[in-house]
């Protein structure tokens, strides 16, 4: 079997070309994608208008609203369209659509309508954009009934991710986030989809579980060696897919160590954490060694100067001093 | 604002074929609104009584395979559209038969059988999504055509606006279609609206623009020709905007304090339905004979469909995790 190193970017663009080639109802569009325009803003959709040609893969202008509508009305007459939101903020410019109209439509239309579309979008606090181009926003959309938020941490995951949400019969958003995007691996070419709503187990361990997803893995993963010097044996989840989130693997391994810590770039307050330690605190109230702890951004927008952003994000030492805490 | 060019005539089947259309809208409303009075339907009614011309009109020249997305106040252009009754009065009445299976409801049915593709409840939304399905029919090769239904009050919202742009770049076979009702909401249109002729707005996107009287068939027809003439020959979108007015206010029970008492009297007094009925009788297309026998057949079908609808089951609670998902959600 033969596989390539690659980083997320690129693996997207892989799975972007698999998923054309492999079903010609796949088609593409957003601001700047095409390869007139330079193949997107990352590169990520580099090379597809060349191979799939313009009409399947179509720059537009910057109107967020008309490119989710469009995503829409063309899935409702049977495509599978990928559509990219430059920056997860802008998603606040197509809200309508997505929240009242993607999410609602099967529904609302008793199961006559559905809108199969992935939007890939990017975040992630990191390279000092400040507060309208690095939110981490999966809450907003796990708060809304009828769409599936997908937020994977390396290039196996991105690849095997998105290939799923392409073919899902319902909406994804497809978080591409700033801190994993560039760390390569070795992705097979022949990559079988994942299935979403499934975690992964990055390592297993006995004392305490930490639950994490998107670039925040990359931060907890950072914590393991110092943790495991300091005698602790931690179980850490890659949750992938924040919405329907993997419960069953969340609290088989919570019971077996009795202790969990969520750790998520966006904001804490009222953050998707909040939903998984209530969950947790309710279903296996008994079994728990310590209170369930949270670890997420402060009540803050996205800030600029380094200092600030670097406090902003949820550091390794953070991860480890929490941990420790929770064992002491 | 582009001149209209030389649409033929409508032939006088395609005439009583728009006259059905609206009097079977017209009908319909009666029935929902006598049935609201009684108590025997609960939901928010926002009537189109008095915008019958426009769907009805754009309708006669449109195919089962052609798409519409409307909104709230747009129950006329799926009953323009030959949506059938039974479906949706179930679905008005909040049951299983309904074609959202209760669901949706008033401002949300949807029967793509119909080519009703899309109804929302937000101003403007319409329009973006009925460019994906213009996209898709481009795609497709298909000459099919959609229209997104959308009021004057919506030309004020941002989606308006990109909708049209896009269509534009794009060359979508796409027909905005603004009925103009004079009003957004309790609004009246000069004080919200910076222009006073919405089709002027189709410049700004490169698009054919007309203003037409809504309530004329004949020049209705001409516009809707010429649009979905040029939609499916490939030439790209127009902006429609077709002058009307809603007898019955915003939404039912509205007490129109917005207007006078005399400027309503006046507009009502334009109702086109009974001119156009007796127009097409003094021109000898159709007969009093001929035009009551078909408004019986109407009345007959509104009646079924209403006694199906009420009489039609509730859901099941467990419809709350149906549909939400393609995947059921587990108790």
């Amino acid at each position: 079997m033969s596989a390539k190193k690659m980083n997320s970017l690129q693996a997207v663009n892989a799975a972007l070309h698999q998923a054309m080639a492999d079903d010609d109802k796949v088609i593409v569009l957003g601001e700047d994608i095409a390869d007139r325009e330079g193949g997107g803003v990352t590169g990520a959709t580099a090379g597809l208008s060349t191979k799939f040609g313009d009409d399947r893969v179509k720059s537009t202008p910057i109107s967020e609203q008309a490119i989710i509508g469009a995503a829409i009305g063309a899935a409702l007459a049977g495509y599978k369209p990928v559509a990219e939101i430059m920056l997860m903020n802008f998603t606040a410019v197509a809200m309508d659509m997505i929240f009242n109209h993607a999410a609602k439509l099967r529904f609302m239309s008793g199961g006559q309508s559905t809108v199969p579309i992935t939007i890939r979008t990017l975040t992630g606090a990191g390279w000092q954009t400040a507060g309208q181009h690095a939110d981490h926003l999966e809450g907003w959309f796990a708060h809304t009934a009828g769409i599936k938020v997908v937020a994977p941490s390396n290039p196996v995951d991105y690849k095997g991710l998105l290939l799923s949400c392409i073919q899902d019969p319902d909406p994804c958003i497809f978080i591409e986030s700033a801190g994993s995007l560039f760390i390569p691996a070795e992705v097979p070419d022949d990559l079988a989809p994942i299935p979403l709503g499934k975690a992964r187990v990055v390592q297993e361990g006995t004392d305490v579980t930490i639950i994490s997803w998107s670039s925040q893995v990359i931060r907890c993963q950072q914590a393991l060696a110092p943790l495991a010097e300091a005698g602790i044996s931690v179980e850490l989840i890659d949750l992938r897919t924040v919405s329907p989130w993997d419960k069953e693997a969340v609290l088989a391994s919570v019971a077996k160590t009795g202790r969990a810590v969520i750790a998520h770039e966006a904001v804490r307050h009222f953050g998707p954490g909040g939903e998984i330690a209530s969950t947790i605190a309710e279903e296996l109230f008994g079994q728990l060694k310590a209170p369930v702890r949270r670890l997420g951004a402060p009540y803050s927008p996205v800030p600029f100067a380094k200092v600030l952003e670097d406090a902003y994000i949820v550091s390794p030492e953070r991860v480890v001093e929490t941990v420790k805490a929770l064992m002491a | 604002m582009a001149e209209l060019s030389n649409a033929p005539a409508p032939t006088p089947d395609q005439l009583v074929d728009i006259y059905r259309r609206m009097i079977r809208i017209e009908r319909n409303d009666d029935a929902i609104r006598k049935t609201i009075r009684l108590g025997r339907l609960v939901m928010p009614y926002y009537s189109a009584r008095g915008q019958e011309v426009i769907p009805a009109t754009l309708s006669s020249l449109m195919t089962d395979d052609d798409k519409i997305c409307t909104i709230y106040r747009g129950i006329h252009d799926m009953v323009a559209k030959d949506m059938p009754l039974r479906p949706l009065w179930a679905e008005i009445a909040g049951r299983v038969d309904g074609t959202c299976k209760g669901k949706g409801g008033p401002m949300h049915l949807t029967h793509p059988e119909s080519g009703v593709m899309v109804t929302t409840g937000i101003v403007g939304s319409s329009m973006p999504i009925a460019n994906g399905l213009a996209w898709a029919a481009k795609l497709d090769g298909s000459r099919r055509v959609t229209i997104a239904y959308f009021g004057d009050g919506a030309s004020n919202i941002g989606a308006f606006h990109e909708s049209l742009n896009l269509a534009s770049v794009w060359k979508l076979p796409v027909i905005f279609v603004c009925q103009n009702n004079g009003f957004a909401e309790h609004t009246r249109y000069e004080n919200g609206t910076s222009v006073d002729f919405i089709a002027k707005r189709a410049i700004g996107y490169g698009m054919p623009g007309h203003t037409v009287d809504g309530n004329d068939p004949l020049a209705m027809f001409a516009a809707a020709h010429e649009a979905i003439s040029r939609a499916r020959d490939g030439e790209g979108p127009t902006l429609l905007e077709c002058k009307t007015f809603r007898f019955h206010g915003h939404v039912l029970g509205d007490d129109d304090k917005y207007m006078t008492k005399e400027e309503k009297a006046a507009a009502i007094a334009k109702d086109p339905l009974p001119a156009f009925k007796a127009w097409l009788v003094e021109q000898g297309h159709a007969t009093d004979e001929s035009l009551a026998a078909m408004q019986a057949t109407i009345e007959a079908e509104i009646e079924d469909a209403q006694e199906f609808g009420l009489a039609s089951p509730l859901p099941s609670v467990d419809e709350l995790r149906r549909d939400v998902f393609a995947q059921e959600i587990p108790a």
